[in-house]
């Protein structure tokens, strides 16, 4: 599955613009060179991430369950990850069972294929658009400009993203590197080219931004005969899809049309009705830092004479299957798309998400990227390959996961795996393929890491008389590392070896 | 053309629930999800009270009276908002609008989305109501009606009675029932995209009043 070779890009029906993609992003750390020589880009981030930090973790403390409730987060995912077939079915007979339609998607093009038929079906020429970070991820609305269907994108963020012919940079607030003046501008100049114009005396004060895209969308809504949404959970149980949002654009797409086509990743499923107090209390605080969101809907099939009267549920694989089969790397599937390690990344602080290549950005895309890309089966492009290792590894990111990923370990183990690659294809062992496979077994488990950690202090007392190691007459590669870096000389004692041995008394060095 | 699917569809499915067998082929240990969470509010808390409180907190005006008082009080809401025409939906008892200042306008037959989008207010009642996260729960069901109706007018009323205050989100959700249409709504329409600055009312109702009917005594 290696991305492929960029054709003409797609244009835009009404304005005739090509779609922006993030096809073509450099590897990285090219990437976020330019991102970092940007200081309105940097100015929005620091602001931005700075306040929603602060808002978490009010409320985050506010539960003094907020521990339990992750433990049981990520074990309710991990039970849906193992028993997926049997839940998937489950779920489908239900939908079916309440008048819904399952389509099965092996990939991108299968899911936008179901989505252009059903569209065509209707005759439309048009369709609007809950935020979905999984159309996203299959390019929908490029797919559908190719057929010259319209696509409305009616979350105020990525209505800006639109207009400003630009692509997302966060999961939650995919304008985050807009300030007010740029987004004033972008309403001013475009809006009028799609449907109702701005206002002429359009200022930059937000209530007066949100006004104007009320006025600009309620004529696309009330019009609008065809919808396409994502969905943060389905209860494999009841057939119920849930879709949170603060907006009430989401209530829009999902009630007022005919026809509503949801595409879900097959991960995003619960087993019970009764899984949702679980999630429906980890991801508000965890996403947009609130006790609640304003606005949940929730559906199960069709309610005559409510809604639409027609659905259309495609689960879609895209690379899923492939997270899945590696043990280490599966985890990433229990992510329900809050955005928490981006807002705590001091990576993405600085770089900000168009730099990572893909709708998926921060900590979690730097680790669900590669995997969707297929790093475990085979050799990936060389910007994917460089996610992993746009990371210093701090570990905010696990701290912040509502569902407790531990991005840390499966971003060294998919370096391991990047490396790996790199060697097969040179035929001789790197020395970054030996050490990161090595760190990879040691890291594996805390007992091996505290053995590693007793031999390195052991070594250290031989070698380290000085406090450091330096110019070393170590063989081969060891040697080249050693001759431009000193190495600390490991402590006489680790600080597991000084923990198991004092429970952590200061007095008891 | 519902239920239409394309020719290859069922070797699409059965190719995904191979995949997924053939990923999971290491069998992954099972274990039981632990629920020690909290699942109720500790008795001291006045639910009613914490409800009140958390729904202001998304500046939302919360109006509090009882049985008795509530007529005048949905009818000071009404006016002071300045709703001249009001959706009723079907079910809403004749003693909340006793006094309404308001034009009534009821939903059968159905009003069109156009319709809809010229009246100035909703008065809605609700299914269950959420302290700890100042939510209210709409499904569809008596004095409620279809989702539209709390959706496209730019107010929205809605009488909460005691009895339907629950603590905590567990306790909502056990009285709820799946299959019925749900609109949970915690405050008014909102959005955090410019600057992560929140701004009250998008495309939802932008002026939210909660009217809360106490126990009597």
């Amino acid at each position: 599955m290696t991305v492929p070779a960029e054709p003409v890009p797609p244009i835009h029906a009404t304005t005739r613009r090509p779609l922006p993609t993030f096809r073509g992003t450099p590897p990285f750390p090219e990437a976020a060179r330019t991102a970092l020589a940007d200081p309105q880009l940097r100015a929005n981030l620091r602001r931005a991430t700075t306040t929603i930090r602060d808002k978490r973790s009010r409320v985050v403390a506010e539960r003094e369950d907020w521990e339990q409730l992750r433990l049981a987060g990520a074990a309710i995912k991990d039970e849906v990850l193992r028993d997926l077939p049997a839940l998937l079915e489950r779920l489908e007979r239900a939908v079916v069972a309440a008048g819904g339609v399952v389509h099965w998607a092996r990939d991108a093009a299968d899911a936008n294929a179901i989505v252009i038929e059903v569209a065509r079906a209707h005759g439309t020429t048009e369709v609007v658009k809950v935020k979905s970070m999984t159309t996203q991820e299959i390019e929908l609305n490029e797919a559908l400009a190719i057929e010259g269907i319209d696509v409305w994108e009616t979350d105020l963020a990525e209505m800006i993203v639109q207009l400003g012919h630009d692509l997302p940079s966060h999961i939650l607030v995919p304008a985050i590197h807009r300030n007010r003046t740029e987004i004033r501008d972008i309403f001013r100049d475009e809006m009028g080219k799609v449907g109702r114009p701005a206002p002429a005396d359009l200022t930059d004060d937000p209530k007066q931004l949100a006004e104007a895209a009320r006025r600009h969308l309620r004529e696309k809504f009330l019009r609008a005969r065809v919808a396409v949404s994502g969905g943060n959970f389905a209860v494999a149980e009841t057939g119920t899809i849930a879709v949170v949002e603060s907006e009430g654009n989401g209530r829009m797409c999902l009630t007022l049309p005919d026809v509503l086509i949801t595409v879900l990743g097959i991960e995003k499923l619960v087993p019970t009705w009764r899984d949702l107090e679980v999630f429906l209390q980890l991801l508000p605080r965890s996403a947009t830092a609130e006790r609640m969101n304003p606005y949940t809907s929730m559906w199960t099939g069709v309610t005559p004479g409510d809604g639409p009267q027609e659905f259309h549920l495609v689960l879609l694989d895209n690379g899923r299957t492939d997270v899945l089969s590696d043990q280490v790397g599966r985890q990433a599937l229990r992510c329900i798309r809050c955005s928490a390690c981006l807002n705590v990344c001091p990576v993405y602080e600085r770089t900000g998400g168009r730099a990572y290549g893909s709708p998926y950005p921060g900590p979690i895309g730097a680790i669900l990227t590669p995997q969707l890309r297929g790093i475990a089966h085979h050799p990936v492009d060389k910007q994917t390959a460089s996610l992993p290792f746009a990371s210093s590894l701090c570990g905010a990111c696990f701290d912040a996961c509502p569902v407790r990923i531990d991005i840390p370990e499966v971003l060294v183990h998919l370096r391991a795996q990047v490396v790996e690659h790199a060697a097969r294809s040179h035929r001789i062992p790197t020395p970054e393929a030996g050490s990161m496979a090595a760190a990879g077994w040691v890291l594996q488990t805390a007992r091996r890491l505290g053995r590693a950690e007793r031999l390195a202090s052991l070594g250290g007392r031989v070698v380290g008389r000085r406090g450091a190691i330096g110019r070393l007459p170590a063989p081969g590669w060891a040697g080249a590392w050693l001759r431009r870096r000193d190495l600390r000389t490991p402590a006489r004692e680790s600080f597991r070896a000084w923990w198991r041995r004092t429970g952590g008394r200061d007095d008891a060095r | 053309m519902t239920g239409k699917v394309p020719a290859d569809a069922p070797a699409r499915r059965a190719e995904v629930l191979a995949r997924i067998a053939a990923a999971l082929v290491d069998r992954p240990a099972s274990s039981a999800v632990p629920r020690d969470y909290q699942h109720r509010l500790p008795d001291h808390v006045d639910v009613l009270d914490l409800f009140a409180e958390r729904v202001a907190d998304y500046r939302s005006t919360v109006h509090r009276t009882d049985a008795a008082g509530l007529a005048a009080t949905v009818a000071a809401a009404i006016a002071d908002r300045g709703i001249r025409r009001l959706v009723v939906p079907g079910g809403i008892p004749e003693g909340w609008l006793a006094a309404c200042p308001a034009e009534r306008i009821g939903d059968d037959p159905p009003l069109s989305v156009e319709e809809l989008d010229g009246i100035d207010g909703t008065i809605t009642g609700c299914a269950v109501a959420i302290a700890e996260t100042g939510t209210f729960v709409l499904d569809a069901g008596s004095g409620q009606g279809r989702r539209v109706l709390s959706l496209l007018p730019d107010r929205l009323i809605c009488v909460v009675t005691a009895d339907q205050v629950v603590g905590t989100v567990p306790e909502a959700l056990a009285r709820l029932e799946p299959a019925r249409p749900q609109t949970w709504v915690s405050g008014p329409s909102a959005t955090s995209d410019i600057e992560l600055e929140r701004i009250e009312g998008v495309h939802g109702p932008r002026i939210l009043d909660v009217v809360l009917v106490d126990r009597p005594g």
